[in-house]
């Protein structure tokens, strides 16, 4: 076995999380009288130049791969990171103020979030099983940390428990799938498995082992039937970690599903296929039909994630790049909407007082109208209203449907689609049309309303002018 | 003297631009968003103007085209431009707004510089939806109206209003989300998002009975044809004066435009062999609905009900050309009846703003909407009266006013076609007067019915100034319709000969 150096550079994201996770750590413990403002800003500066080492790392040109075949460097890495630090970056801009009021603000979360985002990035550039999983571990541990990050409350705990256990099984079930395939390509490396599924060797055994990282990949997805955790989590976790939760590792989740099944296993596309069909569907009725009655904002926000799940699912289903461009595009646009979503439960919520319930965002209009107006935007993108993101997301979906000939499954997605927007207009109605008799003036700080407002106007933004985003996701798969 | 100006744009921008200049002047000033508004209105109709003086009547093809690459990858473009059919629209738009904004002047307390800027907001997306050019473009500006006129009825709508715009918030989307999947499969068989070149793709017809659907169900919901009419009586009667206003004169519109510009010229074999359906469903809104306004106790279900029974004579018009043909009725024949159908639906926007401007007047004084609380009216209100009668007239299709000149043509090209399909549309000569003329009977004269009625005060000179501006246009156009027919004649010719050549 020759051993040949690794091209560190190509690995410059990790390296610079992984060392600033480290200073974090350090810095934190001399600003014992600071709130964890050290933490916080270090942390804001860790993921901003991630997003920008993501792209000056590697950016057009061919897929690099080192660290003995185990690591890739490519354009789909590039995005992959970028998204994940940035989503992360804008979901821990509304944490600190309500961290605060809950006495919860410590160094801990800032670092937790770093390795999660660690995890993530290794999680894209993983061309092993094995590395594949490390990344995924990094992140799963951090974030079933990050659950129970109020040791006080109960549902907390419970939702961590929850959590924890389903995500452990889910694992398992990823790990025995890919020891599966394992066994059946005789290695590890992606690129074998490649070619081993190309050449049909062992078909039957590798289709096994496939099931059961299919089922992993829908359980770290929260794709109905493997969706229980996803309601439970979002309501009982502190709402600045499920806003963190709700996003970023949507972006993660892809990337597991990219290298493991859509890269290594393409071949196997024809079977997977319909599972990812059922999977999808599924997540579209339940998720649809299951939000529509709850009255709990956190929880109803689940049940929507479920449903664009399922929708980001179709995108995948067509097997080709353009699909996986569809959903890559979805997954960073959800994330967008998904951060600001919570980030407003967040604004909205005081010192001794969750604004949970959708009836808490009752008279926002006349409390504040540019919240209102972020709420309505970020509402109508969800629900998938042109001059918002949302649209573009499920159009590029419904475009790779169209083109691989399943018109029908077009069809049956917009009428979910319909459906779903009832839930998200009795949020706007709360918010437009219910008057509160005694309107409590918003007391959000000066940060959280700057990111909210650069949250709207991204939704916004990218409402109007889609293509720089669109040229990005197609470029991650050579488009 | 416009050459060379994006002017579809600026009719697209100015308003929204302005719709958000109205939003920030308005933070604590209700004069000023008024005024703001009120400037970005005119400045809107005075391009609108430009736009048709700088028209030529004589061409088919489009004119004022702007097209800039907008979504790359799928090969989208920002692709403006307006023919015969869109070019009235559009200006009629512009006027319409300017209505809505002086009718509002000190009527809407709550909130009015969000009630401004949603209208014209409203106004350049109602714009970019008559002047897109790219499927996607218009599915952009088709859709994001939703999002203004939701908020419109559910927040100064009335007590039933959360209802009514969740009912025509979904039903409208149900209708266009369906478009939208047509819209993608065509551009699979066509290679761009461009409309123009959906046209004539000689698809086999199977096929284009699908997409020929799809668009039904958009446009269906938004002319509303029977049996999807049910949104907009709740719609109109919750919506604040202007959103009805805008409801009946624009947004209706929208649907008739549709058919024209999507499902007759994509799908003229569907339209052919589904004409039975159309011709059908229309028939039923003139009639069956005409009946229906008869026995309405609510002013404005009644006027929304007299809308659906009008729009019938659009659609009905636009698909009667078949028939026409295959009669003998030659090409003269065809165009008369979408020449009516077009001249129907621009009239229609006068005549029913009119009307709902009129129902908003007595409202504003008596806040209440039902005909029974009315009557003796023309005796404390004598110059209001005058106004509202004539309206009605027009409603009803008298001749001299523009409502007839639509309901004349269309009544005439069905001729062609066959006896008996004059016979049912002409009943809503019979059927308008009777609902429109009871009505005004027992709103408007007999003695003075209550206490609140005797207490009325008459139009001031806001109010006033609307109903003229009103009253002579239509009466201009009922008198002269000749500039109208003349501009959308060559560029209905030319459909006419886009959906022949394939048969």
């Amino acid at each position: 076995m020759t051993f040949e150096m690794p091209q560190f550079a190509l690995a410059a994201p990790e390296i610079w999380l992984g060392i600033m996770v480290c200073v974090v750590l350090i810095a934190d413990l001399f600003d014992r009288g600071g709130e964890g403002r050290i933490a916080f800003l270090l942390t804001q500066l860790t993921l901003l130049v991630t997003v920008w080492l993501a792209f000056s790392t590697h950016w057009g040109g061919a897929a690099q791969i080192t660290f003995n075949g185990m690591y890739v460097s490519d354009n789909l890495a590039a995005v992959l990171k970028a998204a994940s630090a940035g989503l992360a970056a804008i979901t821990i801009g509304y944490s600190r103020d309500y961290l605060r009021q809950r006495e919860l603000l410590r160094g801990e979360f800032y670092l937790l979030v770093l390795i999660a985002t660690l995890g993530m990035s290794v999680m894209a550039s993983a061309s092993s099983l094995l590395v594949l999983y490390m990344g995924l571990e990094l992140l799963s541990l951090s974030l079933y940390a990050l659950v129970a990050f109020n040791r006080e409350s109960r549902v907390g705990s419970e939702a961590a428990m929850k959590y924890f256990v389903l995500g452990a099984l889910s694992s398992g079930m990823l790990l025995y799938g890919m020891s599966m395939i394992y066994g059946s390509a005789g290695s590890l490396l992606l690129g074998d498995i490649m070619a081993a599924a190309a050449a049909g060797e062992n078909r039957l055994l590798m289709a096994f082992g496939m099931t059961f990282a299919l089922v992993g990949v829908a359980f770290k997805f929260g794709a109905a039937p493997f969706h229980m955790w996803i309601p439970d989590v979002y309501q009982g976790a502190p709402t600045a970690v499920t806003a963190f939760l709700g996003s970023a590792p949507k972006v993660a989740a892809l990337a597991l599903f990219l290298r493991l099944l859509a890269e290594g296993l393409g071949d196997l596309h024809d079977q997977w296929q319909i599972m990812a069909i059922i999977l999808a569907v599924g997540s579209l009725a339940i998720g649809n039909l299951f939000a529509l009655v709850q009255t709990n904002i956190k929880r109803m926000l689940g049940y929507s994630t479920v449903s664009h799940i399922g929708f980001l699912f179709l995108g995948l289903i067509a097997g080709s790049n353009e699909g996986y461009a569809a959903a890559l595009f979805y997954a960073i646009s959800y994330g967008i909407m998904a951060a600001g979503a919570f980030g407003m439960i967040i604004l909205l919520s005081r010192r001794g007082f969750e604004a949970e319930m959708i009836d808490d965002m009752r008279g926002l209009n006349d409390r504040h109208s540019g919240f209102a107006l972020v709420m309505l935007l970020l509402m109508f993108s969800m629900t998938g209203i042109p001059g918002t993101v949302g649209f573009y997301a499920k159009w590029m979906v419904l475009q790779s449907l169209v083109e691989a000939g399943l018109v029908w499954l077009a069809v049956l997605a917009v009428i979910f689609a319909v459906i779903g927007a009832f839930y998200y207009l009795r949020v706007l109605k709360a918010v437009y049309f219910d008057r509160d008799e005694a309107p409590a003036p918003l007391e959000a700080p000066l940060g959280p309303r700057v990111v909210i407002a650069a949250n709207g106007g991204l939704v916004l933004l990218l409402g109007l002018f889609p293509d720089a985003l669109i040229e990005l996701c197609r470029a991650a798969f050579g488009l | 003297m416009f050459e060379g100006w994006p002017l579809l744009s600026l009719l697209v921008w100015l308003p929204i631009a302005g719709g958000v200049a109205v939003l920030a002047a308005g933070n604590g000033s209700a004069e000023r968003a008024r005024w703001t508004a009120l400037a970005v209105a005119v400045g809107t109709l005075a391009l609108a103007a430009a736009l048709w003086v700088g028209f030529e009547a004589g061409v088919a093809g489009m004119q004022f085209e702007e097209r800039v690459a907008w979504i790359r990858a799928f090969d989208i473009h920002y692709h403006l431009g307006v023919d015969g059919i869109s070019m009235p629209l559009v200006v009629l738009t512009a006027f319409s707004t300017l209505l809505v904004v002086v009718a509002a002047w000190e009527v809407v307390r709550y909130k009015p510089a969000q009630y401004l800027a949603a209208f014209l907001i409203m106004e350049g997306i109602m714009i970019g939806v008559f002047s897109a050019l790219d499927a996607i473009l218009f599915y952009v500006f088709f859709e994001a109206m939703l999002i203004p006129m939701f908020l419109i009825i559910g927040i100064w709508g009335g007590p039933n209003r959360i209802y009514a715009t969740l009912k025509f918030f979904l039903y409208t989307f149900l209708g266009s989300v369906m478009m939208l999947v047509a819209l993608i499969y065509l551009r699979t068989q066509a290679g761009s998002f461009g409309i123009q070149d959906f046209y004539s793709l000689g698809l086999p017809v199977g096929i284009q009975t699908l997409v020929f659907l799809a668009f039904l169900a958009a446009f269906a919901v938004k002319v509303p044809m029977f049996p999807v009419h049910t949104w907009l009586p709740d719609a109109h009667v919750e919506a604040p004066t202007g959103g009805s206003v805008i409801l009946a004169a624009i947004t209706l519109k929208i649907g008739g435009y549709g058919f024209l510009r999507f499902s007759l010229p994509i799908a003229p074999e569907a339209s052919l062999a589904l004409d039975w359906l159309l011709i059908g469903l229309s028939l039923i809104a003139v009639v069956y609905v005409g009946l229906v306004a008869m026995v309405q106790t609510d002013l404005k279900k009644l006027i929304a009900y007299s809308s659906i029974a009008h729009m019938g004579f659009v659609t009905l018009g636009f698909f009667l050309i078949f028939r026409i043909v295959a009669a003998g009725g030659g090409r003269d024949g065809a165009l008369l009846a979408l020449e009516g159908g077009m001249v129907q639906m621009i009239s229609h926007g006068f005549v029913s703003a009119a009307m709902f401007l009129c129902v908003g007047v007595l409202y504003d004084r008596m806040h209440t909407r039902r005909i029974a609380d009315y009557g003796g009216v023309a005796n404390r209100m004598p110059v209001f009266a005058g106004f509202f009668v004539l309206f009605a007239m027009a409603n009803a299709g008298l001749p001299g006013t523009s409502g007839f000149v639509g309901e004349f043509m269309v009544i005439l090209a069905s001729f062609q076609a066959g006896f008996w399909y004059a016979a049912i549309a002409g009943l809503t000569l019979i059927l308008g007067a009777a609902y429109s003329l009871w009505m005004i009977k027992r709103v408007v004269y007999g003695e003075v019915q209550n206490d609140e009625v005797a207490a009325l005060e008459d139009v001031n000179r806001r109010e006033l100034a609307l109903l003229v501006v009103l009253t002579v246009v239509i009466l201009y156009f009922g008198i002269h319709p000749a500039p109208l027919i003349d501009v959308m004649a060559p560029s209905l010719d030319a459909l006419f000969g886009i959906v022949m050549s394939t048969l």
